[in-house]
């Protein structure tokens, strides 16, 4: 295709959706910032602008100088733990994009990544380290922690594919049977953390076996921060199951099977094995998440999680759907949430404004991004008026109908 | 001269143009009260776009609509429904899981405080069905009813919403040919009664038995409006295609080899009611010929063809396809023997949302052809769907790489065909292969499968139309509830006969 095109393109309208729902989310945030700001006592109008300075540059701060005035500048630390903390976010994201490509709704990314917690903590703790070198027991405990995840997920497809259960309410209900099943076996295991215990609950740092994983000299470029190869090992990832999605046999049924069913079947494809499968790999990307979260050995897991699932399963959702379940995408969309979290706690650390007011930004992009397809709408129609942004093209944007469908009177009608 | 007031709706001068292509070049409509007022042209040729103008989906360039006389704008659907225009479209427009009288006054409720008036409802609906012929069950639930009845549900809404100006569009792809004749009688019906009808079609005997004038689109153009008892099937035709057309088609005698495809005493269950939906059916069909199922809707012919292709279970019998035993077999396993052009296309034969290349190889991706370890050979699957486009005459907006969802009815079905007709297997199976097609398509899709058959391939046809089977076909069996009602040589039977057979009025264990 021509270059010209691309900016006609339904791509390009769908990327620019996503960036006004950032815009929009933001736009927000500033406004609930100078809000804030005026009404309460302790901040005032000063603090207005150096609150929405950090929540757009956060990333960039670098404290306060001797006069109390901001500084920014390259911080690693930052910068570096913002890699860190996109890396299980680009897992579930992944995780929710690729079962949505292929036509399932993967909310079930939270119990997956439990039970990936669960298995690659298990495994990287209890094999003795002084018997097997420790980065094979890192290796064990990933693959051990995206299998066990794998299988979870496989369970809400199975219930889809072989009892046509819808796979939200499957995958709410593994959700919960994970959380309990994590805290009962922890509650029975003897990795509960009995050495650094000033805080209670917590199971070993896999540190305590000598496992973690290896820092590829990401630790000397950002210094200070808690990134390690793990991030690395992610964007591989990424980059694999766009290669899977795009260009082989399988990644072909699975779309083929999510976009239609039927016609799939029809062609002779296993719809049933392939929604499974579509499912188990869903839920071994949720739970490489968790491994490579939990394998840093910087990290430590709350074991008493019954009463609540992690937030980072969760968030798997807006990430992928920034994305528009484009598995490239989800690597960006993880760096641009993780920088909210960090920009978050710049706020809070550098004024009297909570972190939390990063919160609402990215609960507006989330909705924002489930309207994105109507806003990609909107685009469309904004560009069919030649006085606008395509003035310089030829012709409108009419993406869709450029042949005459015969069908296109039928989207109106007497209904 | 006619007087402007005998117009109930002018479409004057309408010019749409899309990028790269005039959807509608300076085409005038003009729709006398009280008359049917037939739309003839091929697939592409407009008709569709100009309908759309006419709901305000579309704004034309240039042109104005008249009613009555009077110029009017029409911005939206709501704008036509307001001037009593209404639809029944090609592909219906139902909610499936309400009932049909939901269905019916959805989106014209009559409420009282809030709560839904359905007594009154039901009431108007049964008196319009009375009125006018149109049987539908009131409480089944659309998606449990045959294509007849949704299109009597369609029509009915607009009755149910007083529309005097009525847009048939191709209403009798899906009917048999007793519900053709049916809804030629409402159509009459239905202007006697004062309402006015546009009858978009490209069957040249229903336009010449029902409507009162035709005007004839091609390629966006407009070409002439003509009185229908002042022209003939044959001049319709040429005018609609741009070419003389071969209406009949045309074979030679058949020549049948081998068994390849061998059914017996197969039953298979429906999924409606209790009783086998297909009961006790044997027949064979042998290598270069062409064998019809023929029946009325909904007599067990959908139900068959599932069972065959494997798409649901045979509860006994056995079929046997070259020399294999393939009753329980996977449908891909079937594939080996069978290629299938489906009665629907947009639920079997399609990937709507996947581009016409990825289409073309949905069956076969798997073949060491386009693909190796398990990654596809993207240049292979290009290089293939473009010479089936180039063979086929595939028409579409962006080629290989053109999502089908875009693509007009007939193109779609010419992608299906070229894809099965090329996977080269011994038998193929093409059911309803010309339904909403055009009179150039047909012509093409029968040459086809004429062509195929003397090739010495097997064609199980199952068709609902009448001229098909009787033009195309070697033998018929017709089938009638569930069940092989009898088989007749096309040469020495008539529509008449195959009539009875298909309604059940005739056996052939009685005629035993």
């Amino acid at each position: 295709m021509e270059k010209k095109s691309f900016f006609r393109s339904e791509s390009f309208r769908s990327v620019l959706a996503s960036l006004i729902s950032i815009v929009i989310g933001m736009a927000v945030g500033a406004l609930i910032i100078c809000a804030v700001g005026m009404t309460d006592p302790s901040l005032g109008a000063s603090s207005v602008g150096e609150g929405i300075k950090l929540v757009f540059g956060g990333l960039f701060s670098t404290g306060r100088n001797a006069q109390g005035v901001l500084t920014w500048g390259f911080n690693s630390t930052n910068i570096g733990n913002m890699l860190f903390r996109a890396t299980p976010l680009i897992m579930t994201g992944l995780s929710v994009a690729t079962a949505y490509k292929t036509g399932l709704f993967n909310i079930g990314a939270p119990g997956q990544y439990l039970m990936g917690t669960m298995a690659s903590l298990m495994i990287a703790l209890s094999i003795p380290s002084d018997k097997v070198p420790p980065v094979l027991i890192w290796i064990i405990a990933f693959a051990g922690g995206t299998l066990a995840g794998a299988a979870w997920g496989m369970i809400s497809g199975a219930m889809k594919a072989f009892l046509n259960i819808n796979e939200v309410i499957a995958c709410i209900m593994t959700n919960w049977i994970a959380a309990n099943l994590v805290t009962f076996f922890f509650d029975i295991s003897n990795f509960k953390n009995v050495v650094e215990n000033t805080k209670s609950g917590y199971i070993y740092k896999t540190t305590y076996n000598g496992v973690a994983t290896a820092k590829l000299g990401l630790d000397k470029i950002f210094s200070g921060s808690q990134v390690n190869g793990g991030i690395i090992i992610a964007i591989i990832i990424a980059a694999g199951v766009y290669i899977l999605m795009e260009k082989t046999t399988l990644g072909f049924q699975l779309k083929a099977c999510g976009s239609n069913r039927h016609a799939a079947r029809y062609a002779g494809i296993k719809d049933k094995r392939n929604i499974v499968l579509s499912m188990g790999i869903a839920g071994g990307l949720s739970a490489a998440g968790a491994s490579l979260y939990y394998l840093a050995g910087n990290t430590e897991f709350f074991w008493s999680t019954y009463q609540s699932l992690p937030a980072i399963g969760f968030n798997g959702i807006p990430v992928a759907l920034l994305a528009l379940c484009n598995p490239i995408g989800v690597i960006f969309a993880a760096f641009f949430m993780s920088m909210l979290d960090i920009c978050g706690l710049q706020l809070s650390n550098l004024t009297a404004y909570n972190e939390y007011i990063t919160n609402v930004i990215i609960a507006v992009i989330v909705y924002l991004s489930a309207f994105s397809l109507f806003i990609s709408m909107l685009l469309g129609k904004i560009g069919k008026k030649p006085e606008t942004v395509n003035a310089n093209e030829e012709k409108p944007v009419i993406n869709d109908k450029t042949t005459v469908a015969e069908d296109a009177a039928g989207k109106g009608g007497n209904e | 001269m006619e007087n402007k007031q005998d117009y109930v709706i002018e479409m004057l001068h309408i010019t749409k143009e899309f990028p790269g292509i005039i959807a509608n070049d300076d085409i005038t409509l003009q729709l006398r009260r009280g008359e049917i007022h037939a739309l003839l042209g091929e697939n592409g040729a407009g008709k569709s776009t100009l309908m759309s103008v006419l709901f305000g989906l579309y704004k034309p360039e240039k042109g104005e609509i008249r009613k009555n006389g009077e110029k009017v704008t029409i911005n939206d659907p709501n704008d036509a429904t307001r001037l009593g225009i209404g639809m029944v479209h090609q592909h219906f427009k139902l909610v499936e899981v309400f009932t049909v009288l939901e269905n019916i006054i959805l989106g014209a409720e009559t409420t009282k405080l809030g709560f839904l008036q359905k007594k009154e409802a039901r009431k108007k609906v049964e008196e319009l069905s009375k009125k006018y012929g149109l049987s539908v069950d009131l409480d089944a639930k659309v998606e449990d009813i045959t294509v007849g009845m949704q299109q009597r549900v369609e029509i009915l809404k607009m009755l149910y919403r007083d529309n005097e100006i009525l847009i048939f569009d191709e209403p009798t792809a899906v009917l048999t040919p007793q519900e053709i004749d049916e809804l030629m009688a409402v159509m009459k019906n239905l202007v006697a009664e004062g309402k006015s009808i546009l009858f978009i079609s490209h069957k040249l005997n229903e336009i010449m038995q029902v409507s009162d004038r035709v005007t004839v689109l091609r390629k966006g153009k407009y070409i002439d409006t003509i009185n229908t008892a002042d022209t003939t099937k044959e001049e319709l035709s040429s005018m609609m295609v741009g070419r003389p057309v071969q209406l009949v088609v045309d074979k030679y005698e058949a020549k049948p080899g081998e068994v390849v495809l061998k059914v017996e005493s197969v039953c298979i269950r429906s999924h409606i009611h209790n009783r086998d939906a297909v009961h006790n059916v044997s027949f064979e069909v042998r290598a270069g010929e062409i064998v019809c199922l023929a029946g009325i809707d909904g007599n067990g012919q959908t139900e068959f063809i599932y069972g065959l292709s494997g798409l649901d279970k045979v509860s006994s019998g056995k079929i046997t396809l070259c020399g294999r035993d393939i009753t329980h077999a996977a449908i891909a396993d079937r594939g080996h023997d069978m290629s299938h052009i489906p009665e629907d296309r947009h639920k079997h034969g399609l990937v709507l949302d996947f581009s016409l290349e990825d289409n073309m190889v949905i069956q076969r991706f798997n073949e060491p052809m386009f693909q190796h370890h398990g990654f596809i050979d993207k240049k292979q699957v290009r290089n293939y769907a473009e010479r089936l486009i180039e063979q086929f005459d595939v028409r579409s907006g962006q080629g290989p790489v053109t999502i089908t969802r875009s693509m007009s009815g007939g193109n779609q079905q010419k992608a299906i065909i070229a894809r099965e007709i090329d996977r080269d297997k011994a038998l193929i199976v093409a059911v309803q292969p010309t339904r909403g097609l055009d009179v150039g398509a047909i012509e093409y899709i029968h040459s086809q499968l004429v062509a195929e058959r003397d090739r010495g391939k097997a064609v199980l046809l199952v068709s609902l139309e009448l001229d098909e089977v009787m033009g195309l076909s070697d033998r018929i069996l017709v089938m009638h509830n569930g069940e092989i009602a009898g088989e007749f040589d096309p040469k020495k039977t008539t529509v008449e006969e195959l009539g009875l057979y298909m309604a059940g009025a005739k056996h052939k264990k009685e005629a035993e």
